[in-house]
């Protein structure tokens, strides 16, 4: 099991020498903070302008973590798709965003217990991190909810990747104390950015959440991509637009 | 209806940019941009139709132009940008992309860039600038469409065209950023039929694309053009219907769908 982070040394407080800082300026909770998620102590000398520095550069660390499993949150990861889709738009580049979602997780909270249930999330997000180049991004934006954005992934390879993905953590176990190992599986949803368009990281989102959502109500542990553009228009939408359409009478003499 | 005519597409000064597209190839794409073009000039407006069918440009064939002065001589620097802005029929200025531009019928940073710099350097000049897109929902015909403020989408009721009209839509909707979408209905051989063409796309578009969107599509119709056998006859002629038969119905439709676009009401 990974070391959680309690089990890091504790820090000594550091000695702030009071007149090298602004006045009124407070660093205890920050430190404290740092400590607590065991953040290793800034090495410039306290109260110095590279000591400060390196304080906020924790702070900032911090932020954009998922304290459960180290990897980005969902704040840092909206940053880094706005980036993304702003690098895709002027390039033409092909840009891969995958949405993961567990399968039945509350099951096994509800079976098993929240430790296990941590212990899983744990367990997918190193999965994830196992299966992508080290360009990609993974994030944990919900509970039982990952991200991966994929730069630079060739249209052609979109199914294999995410399949991999899908694969590996079916594969994967969480072995319990109590004896008995705990699998899961997970439902994954794709969609490419928009080339050369300047789109909006919130509408990428929501096209690779539609395949995920897709994945689930055809049966959860697959994969789900958005079809090519031309195959977007369904038979169904094409029965709506065009059977009830009164067309031109002059047509319909011919018929 | 969500789009008023009169609200600034943009926050930047300069020129209203509307993307005239179809879909589907052969609905008068074309046609419709460069008369609309001069019935908008009739309204006092400054307008230019910059041809952005880069792979199979036919702007110059609709105008009656001989032009050698290109977006493609612009790219390659060797005219500047305000030589090749030509004056057109209908007291239009366009731009042509001209057959020297297949190069460019694929994106590329390049493309991309250019095409940037051109709008950027045009729009102080106009009160209305037509982007008359190529066929198809290619890379270039969604980029063009995307350099746009507002979308006008012609269509004519045929199958084919309805459902590629409508594709474009969907597609639009679900890759770029929420835009007033118009509707041109061309070529209609019923009174009305261009309100019925647009209820019908309306409808599918809120059973299948407006559910949870923040933005839904609205499209707003802006007229319809009937078939009309003078339209045949000014493109034979190389001329602008506006222009050889003005008091033919389909050129005063046109005349309407221009006041529409200026806020005129229906």
């Amino acid at each position: 099991m990974d070391p959680s982070l309690s089990s890091l040394p504790s820090l000594p407080s550091p000695q702030i020498a009071p007149s090298a800082l602004p006045d009124g300026l407070r660093l205890d909770s920050a430190l404290a903070l740092l400590r607590q998620a065991g953040q290793a102590e800034p090495k410039a000398e306290a109260g110095t302008a590279a000591w400060l520095q390196a304080v906020l550069d924790s702070l900032v660390d911090l932020s954009s973590r998922d304290p459960l499993t180290g990897l980005a949150n969902r704040r840092s990861f909206e940053l880094a798709l706005a980036r993304e889709m702003d690098r895709v738009a002027r390039s033409g580049e092909s840009a891969l965003l995958l949405m993961i979602d567990i399968d039945h997780f509350k099951r096994v909270n509800d079976g098993h217990g929240h430790a296990a249930g941590d212990a899983v999330i744990q367990m997918v997000g190193q999965a994830l991190m196992d299966t992508v180049r080290p360009m990609d991004m993974v994030a944990r934006i919900g509970g039982e909810e990952y991200a991966v954005v994929l730069p630079n992934c060739p249209q052609a390879f979109g199914p294999q990747v995410a399949d991999r993905v899908r694969q590996r953590v079916a594969r994967s176990q969480v072995a319990q104390a109590s004896g008995g190992d705990i699998a899961v599986t997970v439902s994954v949803g794709g969609a490419f950015a928009p080339q050369w368009v300047r789109s909006s990281p919130a509408l990428w989102m929501q096209r690779a959440d539609r395949q995920l959502y897709r994945a689930k109500t055809e049966g959860r542990d697959r994969v789900c991509l958005e079809p090519s553009v031309l195959l977007q228009v369904s038979a169904e939408e094409k029965g709506l637009l065009l059977t009830t359409a009164p067309m031109p009478s002059i047509s319909q003499d011919s018929a | 209806m969500t789009a008023g005519p009169s609200q600034k597409p943009l926050a930047t000064p300069g020129a209203r940019i509307v993307a005239v597209t179809s879909g589907k190839g052969g609905v008068g794409k074309t046609f419709v941009a460069a008369n609309l073009a001069a019935a908008l000039a009739r309204r006092g407006q400054r307008v230019l139709v910059l041809d952005a069918d880069l792979g199979l440009a036919n702007l110059d064939v609709v105008l009656g132009l001989h032009s050698k002065l290109t977006l493609h001589e612009v790219f390659t620097g060797k005219a500047t940008l305000i030589e090749a802005i030509l004056p057109a029929p209908g007291d239009i200025s366009v731009l042509l992309a001209g057959s020297g531009m297949v190069e460019y019928s694929r994106m590329t940073p390049e493309v991309s860039d250019k095409l940037h710099q051109v709008i950027a350097a045009i729009r102080p000049r106009f009160d209305v600038v037509l982007l008359d897109t190529g066929a198809g929902i290619s890379d270039v015909v969604l980029f063009t469409i995307s350099l746009a403020a507002e979308v006008l989408v012609v269509a004519t009721p045929e199958p084919t065209s309805l459902t590629d009209a409508y594709a474009t839509l969907k597609v639009l909707a679900s890759t770029q950023t929420a835009r007033p979408m118009h509707l041109l209905v061309n070529q209609t051989q019923r009174l009305g039929e261009g309100r019925q063409v647009c209820a019908q796309l309306q409808q599918v578009l809120d059973r299948f694309v407006n559910p949870g969107r923040e933005a839904p599509v609205r499209l707003a119709l802006l007229g319809e053009v009937a078939l009309d056998v003078a339209v045949r006859e000014a493109v034979q002629r190389r001329q602008l219907l506006l222009e050889t038969l003005p008091g033919s119905p389909a050129a005063l439709a046109l005349a309407k769908v221009a006041g529409r676009l200026l806020g005129d009401k229906a």
